[in-house]
């Protein structure tokens, strides 16, 4: 009997390096089928639909516009706030809800991941895609207002050479946002201690991103610590390409995409560690 | 026949109480004889599933040291109490979670139905769920288009495809979800408790689906249920699991009346050597399935023999045998004797011949009584033998349950 013909063997553990992107790949579909669950379930008996994605900022960005420009006087790099503001929120909703999305994956899906496998990698991957759907509607409601605002102005500044890096920086966020979210979810599968620290660090983290704010504000001092936070380059860039305020350097590219991929390589490493054993503890 | 599954040593340990400040002590303690390459300092501990033991063990194992191999083609019944593992080696097989130690070899695809049904989303329609939990048990997109329409015959839900499943009524949801999984191009199933749900008419169509799926396509199907009916009709194996051990691993009728606290006692009542003065002795009893003498095992669909060996030293037989038989519970069901046969001197065979599907499954009781000249008893003995029917195969497509009372008895039936 040839012992080498076992496509499966069960056992405790695995090593760190074997994961199975293969396998993932073999699901793919399954992929898909999640995102289109997700965008379905959301808009089952709603009369609106998709628009309610659009009011929450709007009304976000107003409020700001608001507060900050008319109440503080704070900086919008000269830019209209509601265009200043949403600009950043838009890229910060899609970071943040594919962060907490990917930060409850095992709590969220214990039901499921109990009853039956299938990669776990899955279900955050599933989620950053379905998230795009969102931030599109966000983007198209970002455009209308800067259609608006050139036709108004001749200070904004569109630029165009660089609309390859918007991709990009979607991709690192998304990066960051998976790594970091399935980080968390692997180390609160047992002691929930970690999910509670979780929204005030996802609140002090929006502070330290420069979206009420550009980083032309910022005391010269405190500009290092605030581009140590990977996130701030890409809503600079995000804005530099757009309206043309802002300001960002390669190094701060290749900083921000380093880092995306260091927090989701040590992200899948720990889920990976985790994913076994979690339904024994969760 | 080649070996599908092997499973080698498996053990199962879960941590009983609550996760708190205690739990993350052991942890770094395990974490720390890791770090400097010695054994888990917990991996001892724990002893074995026993619920209603309370010791001050916070470990349990709940499966220990499981051994035994698969074939390809086999219809495998797992059977065992609640808690004796069944369900954990279903997870570790279905990789839901990882075994402590030892491991589990599978040759080929496994699909488990481990409670039907998961992954549906409430809110999408019946088509959507098809490829929804279809996808979720590793099927390809087009595969699942292929298969579409069979699946929803099978289901029987062709009206309420397009309805969120949320409308759906409970059946109709484990109808759709057994459907998806049944369809699965799986080299092995496991399936776990279908059969509590759904009525009596689909959980035959399972039934069915899952003989056809194991003779005509040569699958391999684990298949977990407390219905001994259909473990008997379908599988072709068994294991039985007592506190986390596989405490048999043989035949379904060795293992079905293991489940029922049999087996250490044999059918057959020799050297009894009970006399009437010096008229009469009594020297065995034995029941047996006609087709079977050797098996200590008595299934109910065959003929059941009840022998009874004795010696007569006088010439003229004035006497006679009645038996009389009662449950488990201790309630008489009946009696009987041989009124048409006459004892002769010297040594008898005396046979009683009940037909198939006379006894239903249980554990029965004899009275041994000699009577003379048809009035005096003179000789009686009180459950001077046991013993157990259980299950055997049915017809698929025929009621798997329970009838009701202890035996059966087909009688004669005319139409005027």
């Amino acid at each position: 009997m040839e012992e080498t013909n076992w496509s499966t063997i069960i056992s405790p553990h695995t090593k760190w390096y074997k994961i199975n992107i293969r396998e993932i790949w073999d699901y793919r579909d399954l992929i898909f089928i999640f995102v289109k669950r997700d965008i379905i379930s959301i808009y089952k008996q709603t009369i609106l639909g998709p628009v309610w994605f659009l009011l929450g900022p709007i009304f976000t960005v107003f409020t700001y516009t608001f507060l900050f420009s008319e109440v503080a006087h704070l900086s919008t790099d000269g830019l209209p706030g509601p265009l200043f503001y949403l600009g950043g929120t838009t890229l910060w909703n899609y970071f943040q809800a594919c962060f907490n999305g990917a930060s409850t994956t095992f709590s969220a899906n214990a039901g499921i991941f109990g009853k039956v496998y299938f990669p776990r990698l899955i279900t955050p991957i599933s989620l950053m895609i379905s998230n795009l759907l969102k931030l599109s509607f966000q983007f198209l409601t970002y455009v209308v207002f800067l259609i608006y605002y050139f036709q108004k102005s001749s200070t904004l500044h569109f630029h165009f050479e660089y609309i390859f890096l918007v991709p990009l920086l979607i991709i690192i966020l998304a990066m960051i946002a998976m790594g970091g979210g399935i980080m968390i979810s692997s180390l609160t599968s047992k002691y929930r201690d970690l999910s509670m620290v979780v929204s005030i660090g996802m609140m002090l983290l929006m502070y330290a991103t420069p979206i009420m704010y550009p980083v032309s504000a910022i005391p010269e001092f405190y500009k290092p610590y605030l581009y140590l936070n990977p996130i701030s380059p890409l809503i600079e860039i995000f804005r530099y390409v757009f309206t043309g305020t802002g300001t960002f350097t390669w190094f701060q590219v290749a900083y921000s995409f380093f880092f995306g991929c260091l927090v989701l390589f040590i992200g899948v490493f720990i889920f990976h560690r985790t994913e076994k054993n979690f339904m024994d503890t969760i | 026949m080649s070996t599908v599954i092997k499973v080698e040593n498996l053990s199962k340990q879960y941590r009983l109480g609550l996760v708190g400040a205690s739990t993350f002590k052991e942890d770094t303690k395990r974490w720390w004889a890791r770090i400097r390459g010695k054994e888990d300092p917990f991996i001892h501990m724990g002893v074995e599933n026993d619920r209603s033991i309370q010791d001050g063990n916070n470990f349990v194992w709940s499966l220990k040291d499981v051994n035994f191999e698969v074939q390809k083609g086999d219809v495998i019944g797992v059977i065992g109490r609640n808690g004796a593992g069944k369900s954990t080696l279903l997870k570790i097989l279905s990789k839901v979670t990882a075994p402590t130690i030892g491991s589990i070899k599978v040759k080929g695809r496994i699909a488990s139905l481990l409670e039907v049904g998961t992954g549906f989303h409430p809110e999408l329609t019946g088509r959507e769920n098809i490829y929804l939990n279809g996808a979720i048990l590793g099927m390809r997109k087009h595969e699942i288009t292929r298969k579409l329409d069979e699946i929803i015959a099978f289901a029987g839900v062709e009206k309420y495809v397009d309805t969120p499943v949320k409308r759906y009524s409970s059946g109709m949801y484990v109808r759709l979800a057994f459907a998806v999984a049944a369809h699965l191009e799986s080299e092995i199933l496991i399936v776990d408790e279908v059969l509590a749900v759904g009525d009596a008419e689909f959980q035959q169509k399972c039934l069915g689906k899952m003989g056809d799926i194991s003779k005509s396509d040569g699958r391999t199907i684990l298949f977990v249920s407390h219905n001994m009916p259909s473990i008997s009709t379908l599988c072709n194996r068994a294991i039985l699991l007592k506190n986390g051990n596989v405490s048999i691993d043989s035949s379904v009728s060795d293992c079905i009346s293991g489940y029922f606290g049999g087996q250490n006692k044999s059918n057959l009542l020799s050297n009894i050597s009970l006399k009437y003065l010096d008229v009469f002795e009594l020297k065995s009893i034995r029941v047996y399935n006609y087709s079977d003498i050797t098996k200590n095992t008595l299934l109910d669909h065959q003929e059941i023999i009840l022998e009874t060996f004795f010696t007569l030293y006088e010439d003229i037989s004035n006497y006679h045998i009645t038996y009389h038989l009662y449950n488990e519970q201790g309630d008489a069901l009946f009696s009987f004797s041989h009124s048409n046969t006459e004892l002769k001197y010297g040594d008898n065979k005396l046979l009683f011949h009940f037909p198939p599907l006379f006894f239903q499954s249980g554990t029965f009781y004899l009275h041994f009584h000699l009577i003379k000249n048809k009035k005096h008893g003179v000789l009686s003995e009180k459950d001077i033998m046991s013993f157990q029917i259980i299950d055997g195969a049915r017809e698929l497509g025929t009621y798997m349950g329970r009838e009701p009372g202890f035996i059966r008895p087909i009688f004669k039936s005319t139409i005027q």
